[in-house]
């Protein structure tokens, strides 16, 4: 069978199981649908978390970007795995054991302040729209590659599919189709990984075979191999990196806290049953992330060796077949600079011949090392999975903050049960619908937001929780002037330094401390820590109550099942 | 304080001392290990890795797991402990 009728039929199969389980688990209740009924099993939430964390950058876009920038690509892998460790210590067992729906709903009921609340709410939704968008235009992306559809009609199926599961379905149809999508994509990462690791150094396990020597006799490690290479080419060793000690410092804690930080992740930890359950489940959902997370890295160092033996120095005529494929896509470009016909790929911008997209190196690899059919179309399967379980999670937030947090909290108290799961149901389908236009006309500044919405997060979610619990004296004032004073410097940062909304983008010699734009949310969420605190010694004490409140979550005892209130 | 309160605190200020030092571990191998100590680090090699790099790409992220379900561990027993296991 060839590659497309494959894709055709993985993809068919996995989306009828996506739907069969949304409408075996559909939701009846609004505790259903928010926290899927709260009796969700550690494993069973451990894979839908990993899930919903994996997006389609982590499966498609990863690999890739530390293949091009070595070591400097560290700071994603360390970022978005450590963030777990936070999350498990300082944050999940407490919110569980605090038992409400939503992110806003702890920081409104512990800040005793519908101000606070509304605020959350606020920075829930610029984090979960920004991050949405990107997950959408990922689903048109991988259509329009694999089934050669048009990206526009590849959005509208995504949408189509994720709106049946999500609004139907809500937390709980939304669990049991990330626990499938888990399947789906670890299988799709894990396969070609293993086929190439075994090709390449005779070692099956891809995080072993990256530190083996070359199967080609020469007895050479792999990783000596390509730091050779990338010296021989000019590029800078690939165990070196190019960036500075503070940024990396900046960026891997900003993207660590920013994890612990997004609403989609935390929420997650609500649908447990007990707090054990919910420290349990954090560890099961980093084990299951570190396996992809921990393969990447080899994946990167594999394909970067092969596409440079490949292409290197290589006649253009005499190349395989899948690189005109790729070509004709336009994520590899060759532009013969000196007329010789053979390809020069160097790191000096003059005599680059070869432009490569970061995200050939897990699209294309199955083909770069003749991998069957089956193979390349399981791929396929598995970034959709990646991409719509993500997206599905970031709506069920974004339809919670509204429903929930806004008109249940805020607007209408007097909403019945029956009522608000239409509200929810209806704030998901617009929200759909705007996830999906941004995905068919994407606003410049997505992409370079998505990676910012980390930044985001940490400046002003993650002070707020942390202080809410460790520090029993923190009252509203400072809890809210932090989280405004966090968001916009960040919001700022962000406008001067990336978006170049408030003139021309400065130099990089102009960065604050050295620290780029995707580091600063390090910054911003330390003003926000020192706002919260200097404000909160000159402003009165939380009342007695909420004081108990602190003291009740602070012991797991208890925690009964997620309640309305 | 009454017998409940003082159970409470006391909890409280063992689970905190975990977190200090499990905290310290994370910080160790990522940001000591993986980033500021990286280039001394980068003069030993294990098999085809030099170290500070392998604690960048792979030891951090193993350290994170165990961590997890050392605190997992530590947490169920002091639950017993004090007799808020349910």
């Amino acid at each position: 069978m060839s590659v497309q009728v494959w894709t055709y039929l993985l993809v068919g199969i996995t989306f009828t199981l996506y739907i069969g389980i949304a409408i075996w688990s559909r939701a009846g209740s609004t505790k259903e649908f928010y926290v899927a009924g709260g009796g969700v099993s550690p494993l069973a939430n451990g894979m839908a978390t990993a899930a919903d964390w994996m997006s389609a950058a982590s499966f498609i876009s990863m690999a890739g970007i530390i293949a091009f920038a070595g070591y400097d690509g560290s700071v994603y892998l360390m970022g978005w795995t450590g963030g777990y460790v936070l999350l498990a210590l300082l944050l999940a067992p407490y919110l569980r054991k605090f038992g409400k729906f939503t992110v806003p709903d702890f920081i409104g009921d512990r800040y005793y302040s519908n101000t606070a609340r509304i605020v959350a709410v606020f920075c829930a939704l610029i984090v979960s729209f920004t991050y949405v968008a990107g997950q959408m235009r990922g689903v048109g992306v991988v259509f329009s590659r694999f089934l050669q559809v048009d990206i526009n009609t590849g959005v509208i199926i995504g949408m189509v599919i994720v709106l049946f599961y999500a609004v139907l379905g809500g937390m709980k149809g939304i669990t049991y189709t990330q626990v499938a999508q888990y399947c789906v994509l670890i299988f799709a990462f894990m396969v070609p990984a293993i086929f190439i690791s075994f090709q390449m150094t005779g070692n099956p396990i891809p995080q072993l075979g990256m530190g083996s020597t070359l199967n080609d006799g020469s007895g050479t490690f792999l990783m000596d191999r390509l730091n050779g290479l990338s010296t021989e080419l000019g590029f800078a060793e690939y165990t070196d990196g190019t960036k500075s000690v503070i940024d990396v410092f900046a960026i891997t804690l900003a993207l660590m806290v920013g994890t612990a930080g997004l609403p989609h992740v935390i929420v997650r930890f609500f649908t447990v049953k007990r707090v054990k359950d919910a420290r349990k489940s954090a560890g099961l959902a980093l084990l299951l992330i570190a396996i992809l997370y921990t393969t990447a890295p080899a994946v990167s160092v594999f394909a970067k060796i092969n596409l440079i033996n490949t292409v290197s120095n290589k006649e253009y005529s005499l190349m395989p077949v899948w690189f005109k494929n790729w070509e004709e896509t336009g994520l590899l470009q060759f532009d013969d600079k000196n007329n010789d016909g053979i390809i020069q790929f160097v790191a000096d911008k003059d005599k680059n011949e070869l432009m490569v997209d970061n995200d050939i190196v897990v699209i294309a690899n199955p083909e770069i090392a003749n991998l069957p059919a089956w193979v390349i179309a399981l791929v396929a399967a598995g970034a959709l999975a990646a991409a719509l379980s993500t997206a599905a999670g970031l709506l069920l937030v974004i339809s919670a903050s509204v429903s929930h947090d806004l008109i249940k909290k805020v607007f209408k108290p007097s909403i019945s049960e029956k009522g608000e799961l239409w509200a929810a149901r209806g704030a998901a389908t617009v929200a759909v619908v705007i996830a999906g236009y941004f995905g068919i006309h994407p606003p410049g500044f997505v992409a370079a937001v998505v990676a910012l919405a980390f930044g985001l997060a940490a400046a002003s979610f993650f002070p707020a929780i942390v202080l809410g619990i460790f520090y029993k004296k923190m009252n509203k004032e400072g809890a809210i002037g932090g989280m405004i004073v966090g968001i916009s410097l960040m919001l700022f940062y962000m406008a001067k330094f990336k978006l170049g909304w408030l003139g021309e983008i400065p130099d990089k010699s102009e960065w604050w401390f050295g620290i780029s734009p995707e580091g600063f949310g390090t910054v911003a969420m330390i003003v926000n820590f020192a706002v919260a605190l200097v404000i909160n010694r000159f402003t009165p004490e939380p009342p007695e109550e909420v004081q108990e409140i602190v003291e009740n979550i602070r012991i797991p005892s208890g925690a009964g099942e997620a309640v309305d209130h | 304080m009454s017998e409940k309160q003082k159970k409470a605190t006391a909890y409280w200020k063992e689970n905190v001392r975990y977190l200090f030092i499990l905290l310290f571990i994370w910080f160790a191998v990522s940001f000591g290990a993986g980033i500021l100590f990286k280039d001394a680090l980068n003069t030993i090699k294990i098999g085809g890795f030099k170290l500070g790099f392998w604690f960048a790409q792979q030891g951090s992220i193993y350290v994170f797991v165990v961590l997890i379900f050392v605190y997992v561990r530590l947490m169920n027993k002091l639950d017993k402990k004090y007799g808020y296991n349910e």
